[in-house]
């Protein structure tokens, strides 16, 4: 299990999103939660998820290059923690991060309340 | 009151005299007038830029901030018109007024051009200034049929080096029985012939060159004794005329230069001479580094220093790609020493006058030229010439004495250099080059520059290109590390030397690297890869997919067309494009539907998506053109096919034309094939994006076949030498044309790189034939929008624990 940006009020529900062998090692996959888009990676170092769209102009993140706990944007390559969202190479803001939690080769996504500005649009 | 000095010529001369003024006196005001409209610039570089084409500006000595920076008045473009001496001031062509206390005259010197009839044809050239350069350049590299060179010496060579450089036969007429003879004796002479034969130079010795014949331009020449060779480019190099008609003007004593004595003052008082304009104890000189001791001197005696300067031992190496040579001092003594093995054209000589080194010749072996060189320009004793020649091959420049001077173009020494590092903490040779300018001129002294600033600092300093900066690797090494230990996927060559497991940058790098050396027996870890690699398609702004089909060498039939369209309304294709390529793009095509739509356009994958083999563009050449000299459809497809499949470190992008005409734009690709009479041009590392770069010629061949052999034989070189996401246009000028010259037409290095090739070749399939067979189930699907997989209900509510 692994921390949100920002632990919500209430712990969110938890949302089943795929089966672990959905996603392959080391990439990312999207899907809709709760109406929205969200990219679900399976690092080397565990399940991560984000909003699908990159704080600097939409790109698909689940597209993205995985490697230590950061995702890079197939876009126009800019980096952000899988963990946190927050831009490593940029001044971006931070991608909204949501938890997730694999149970019995079930993977679920705690999608969390608030909405980065590039996922809103 | 502050010291006034006003330096007439802004060459090689007057910017060193401007130096020297500046660095014993801060406060002097300092005006140089440069009659040629750039600033400062190093002619000796003109012969590399003959070969590469390169822009002039990069010429530049010093940038316009050092001008600044040091307060020295530049005055581009104007000349000095009149001096009056008794009263002490420089008249410029605008009417300007300078006074001086010191007027150094550095007017250099003018091309010499023997007045035969003929001589002011077009197509004649003198070789000294950007443009003349500009101008045998684009001569050689376009529609010139054959070159003669009037004149065997340094600068001839030289300049037929740059015009068989761009495929044009030449051919050097000289007119005594050996070449260089003022450097070489007859013995390094007579294995020049033969060297200058393999980079495509012919050489007519003892011809006498009586007129250019014409009449509406150049066409050839004739020698006495009725001789005649055709040649539609000539360039005379046959000497130069010091530039003395303002000294004579204001009545300053000349002969055939500028007199001046041992303190470079003429005959009048605050008057100096220095560079090739000038004529010291009878000689001039007509190299840079004679230009530095005697720049030094003038600033001197203009300062009020004791200043000597006793004459030069003349120095001179060959800029000539592929044939070394370093000559010093005279070509012959009293007693000499020589080891020769003609054979492998080497010829190393030492000649002893008086018990003192008195010149050397080194052709072919230039091991210990740095040492040899020092001893001749002290005059070091030399009991035995033969044994003090075989210790100097194995000195390094290392174990140079500190005065020895190392930079000939910039006066620069040994003893500058460790200065640098020592004392001014520069950690690199680049630091030190910008630092001392050692190495900035010709750039021959480098590799002794690289060496002694890697012994004064303990080791190399200078920052690779890594491919991986997290684990400060290089391409080299682990391309090595994969050779030696095997690996065989990007996680492999991460476990063994963590590469590839920090910011992750360098995973498309590495995957990359692993499957070309492994030639493509490899094992693919996808999540390496590029989301382009992933899904053969290329990603675009809105996260929608691009799809080409490949069109070989830009043909198509109906039926492909019928299908393209088919597709394109089946799927709701928003665009379908004309590539630059010659092919045809459906943009905007959802990830999930690639598969299907592959399989229903029945064609293979075009690779727009990857760094790999793209087109090959074609005219219609012989197939329909009217002008068609070559099948440039039928090489083009052949190229293709040939090539398809290949990944490359950057995207490869050809083109054949049929003609000169070249509707292909064959000379701005990567790899390009211009058919011309009796063959086919390659040219290499073309450019038509961000940069415009127009390709060098590698070689003109006879056929098609061995256009196809050639092309692909770089094709490899480049997979195996270039790094990452480095074009063809960076790469071969990075290695140099004449470093792949060697290696690709070389007959055994050639033949390995075909065979390596073929083996990478055997190993690829169309990347779009996963559509029957994924590398995962999800390959091209998002998990709500399944592929292959049953539709599953989501399950709202933490599970209860354990379930499934
Ligand atoms: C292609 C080439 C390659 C060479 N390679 C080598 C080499 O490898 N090694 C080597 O040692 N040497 C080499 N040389 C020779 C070397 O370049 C020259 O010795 C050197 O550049 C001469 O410098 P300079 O300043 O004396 O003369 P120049 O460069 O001729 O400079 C004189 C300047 O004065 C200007 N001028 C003249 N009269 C006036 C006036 N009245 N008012 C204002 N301006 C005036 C001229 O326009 C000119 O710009 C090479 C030369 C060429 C052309
Ligand atoms: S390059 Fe020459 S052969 Fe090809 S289409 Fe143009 S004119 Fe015709
Ligand atoms: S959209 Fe992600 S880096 Fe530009």
């Amino acid at each position: 299990m692994t921390p949100a940006a920002a632990p919500p009020l209430a712990p969110p529900a938890l949302t089943y999103a795929c089966d672990v062998e959905d996603v392959p090692l080391g990439e990312g996959r999207a899907l809709t939660l709760d109406g929205r888009r969200i990219a679900l990676f399976r690092s080397f170092e565990g399940w991560f998820a984000l909003d699908d769209a990159c704080p600097h102009s939409g790109g698909p993140l689940a597209d993205g290059i995985v490697c230590d706990h950061a995702v890079i944007c197939p876009l126009h390559e800019r980096r952000f923690a899988l963990a946190t969202g927050d831009a490593l190479t940029s001044d971006d803001e931070a991608a909204t991060a949501h938890e997730v939690e694999v149970r019995a080769g079930r993977v679920f996504v705690a999608v969390a309340a608030e909405r980065s500005a590039a996922a809103a649009a | 009151m502050s010291r006034s000095v006003v330096i007439v010529g802004g060459g090689i001369a007057g910017q060193a005299v401007c130096e020297q003024v500046r660095e014993r006196d801060r406060e002097a005001t300092i005006t140089l007038v440069c009659g040629e409209v750039s600033p400062p610039y190093d002619r000796v570089r003109l012969s590399e830029i003959l070969v590469s084409g390169e822009d002039p500006k990069t010429l530049e000595l010093r940038p316009a901030e050092w001008f600044a920076d040091q307060r020295v008045d530049v005055r581009c473009g104007r000349w000095v018109t009149a001096v009056d001496t008794a009263a002490r001031e420089a008249t410029l062509d605008d009417d300007t007024a300078l006074a001086y206390d010191a007027l150094v005259l550095a007017t250099g010197s003018q091309p010499l051009m023997p007045p035969i009839p003929g001589i002011d044809l077009p197509g004649v050239h003198p070789f000294r200034t950007p443009a003349d350069c500009a101008a045998i350049h684009a001569a050689a590299a376009n529609g010139t049929q054959h070159a003669a060179v009037i004149g065997g010496g340094l600068l001839g060579l030289e300049a037929a080096r740059g015009i068989a450089a761009q495929g044009t036969t030449v051919t050097v007429v000289h007119l005594v029985d050996r070449l260089m003879e003022r450097q070489v004796d007859a013995g390094a002479a007579a294995l020049l012939v033969p060297a200058l034969a393999e980079l495509g130079i012919d050489v007519l010795l003892e011809r006498s060159t009586e007129c250019i014949m014409g009449p509406d331009r150049a066409r050839g020449l004739r020698f006495a004794g009725g001789d005649e060779l055709a040649a539609d480019l000539v360039v005379v190099s046959v000497g130069i005329r010091p530039e003395t008609t303002l000294a004579r003007e204001i009545g300053v004593a000349c002969e055939r230069g500028i007199v001046v004595d041992d303190a470079m003052g003429t005959d009048h008082d605050g008057i100096y001479a220095v560079g090739e304009c000038a004529q010291h104890r009878g000689r001039i000189y007509g190299l840079v580094a004679p230009i530095f001791e005697q720049a030094r001197v003038a600033a001197e005696a203009i300062a009020g220093e004791d200043a000597l300067y006793p004459g030069s031992v003349l120095t001179a190496k060959l800029k000539v790609a592929g044939i070394d040579l370093v000559t010093a001092g005279e070509a012959g003594g009293e007693r000499e020493a020589i080891v020769a093995d003609p054979d492998a054209g080497v010829y190393r000589k030492l000649a002893v006058s008086g018990g003192r080194a008195v010149g050397a010749v080194l052709l072919g072996d230039t091991r210990g030229a740095e040492a040899l060189v020092a001893a001749v320009r002290s005059g070091e004793p030399v009991d035995d010439p033969l044994q003090a020649l075989a210790d100097a091959s194995a000195l390094g420049p290392a174990d140079l004495p500190d005065t020895a001077q190392i930079c000939d173009c910039n006066g620069v020494c040994k003893s500058d250099l460790v200065a640098a590092v020592a004392d001014e903490g520069c950690a690199t040779p680049r630091e030190v080059m910008a630092r001392t300018r050692a190495g900035t001129g010709c750039g021959s002294c480098k590799p002794a520059v690289i060496e002694i600033v890697a012994a004064a600092t303990g080791g190399l300093n200078e920052e690779p290109a890594y491919l991986c900066p997290c684990r400060k690797q290089t391409r080299e090494q682990l391309a090595e590390t994969i050779r030696a230990d095997g690996h065989e996927s990007v996680s492999d060559v991460a476990a063994a030397c963590g590469t590839g497991r920090e910011c992750g940058t360098c995973k498309p790098a590495l995957a990359y690297l692993v499957s070309e050396v492994r030639a493509n027996q490899h094992r693919e870890e996808r999540d390496a890869r590029y989301i382009n690699d992933r899904v053969h398609a290329n990603i675009q702004r809105d996260g929608t997919f691009s799809v080409v089909p490949r069109m070989y060498g830009g043909v198509t039939t109906p039926d492909e067309l019928r299908r393209i369209a088919d597709v394109a309304d089946r799927y709701e294709v928003p665009m379908v494009k004309v590539t630059g390529g010659q092919r045809l793009d459906l943009l905007g095509v959802r990830k999930q539907d690639l598969p299907a739509i592959w399989a229903e356009l029945g064609m293979p994958s075009g690779h727009a998506y990857a760094k790999a083999v793209r087109t090959v563009k074609t005219c219609v050449g012989t197939d329909f053109c009217r002008f068609g000299l070559g099948d440039a459809i039928g090489l083009g497809t052949e190229m293709e096919k040939a090539w398809e499949g290949l990944h490359t470190p950057a995207k490869v992008k050809s083109g054949v034309s049929g003609c000169p005409r070249n509707c292909a734009e064959a000379t701005v690709k990567d790899i390009g094939c211009v058919a011309v009479e009796g063959g086919w041009q390659v040219r290499l590392g073309g450019a038509a994006g961000g940069n415009v770069r127009e390709a060098d010629v590698l070689c003109t061949v006879e056929t098609r076949a061995e256009a196809l052999r050639v092309t692909t034989t770089f094709l490899q070189y480049y997979r195996e030498n270039a790094d990452y996401k480095e074009r063809t246009y960076d790469f071969v000028p990075r290695v140099g044309l004449e470093t792949v010259r060697e290696v690709v037409l070389g007959e055994e290095s050639g033949a390995a790189l075909r065979q390596r090739l073929k083996i990478a070749k055997a190993a690829t399939s169309d990347p779009w034939l996963e559509r029957d067979d994924p590398y995962h189930p999800s390959q091209f699907s998002d998990l709500d929008e399944p592929g292959e997989q049953e539709p599953e209900l989501a399950l709202v509510g933490p599970p209860p624990e354990g379930a499934r």
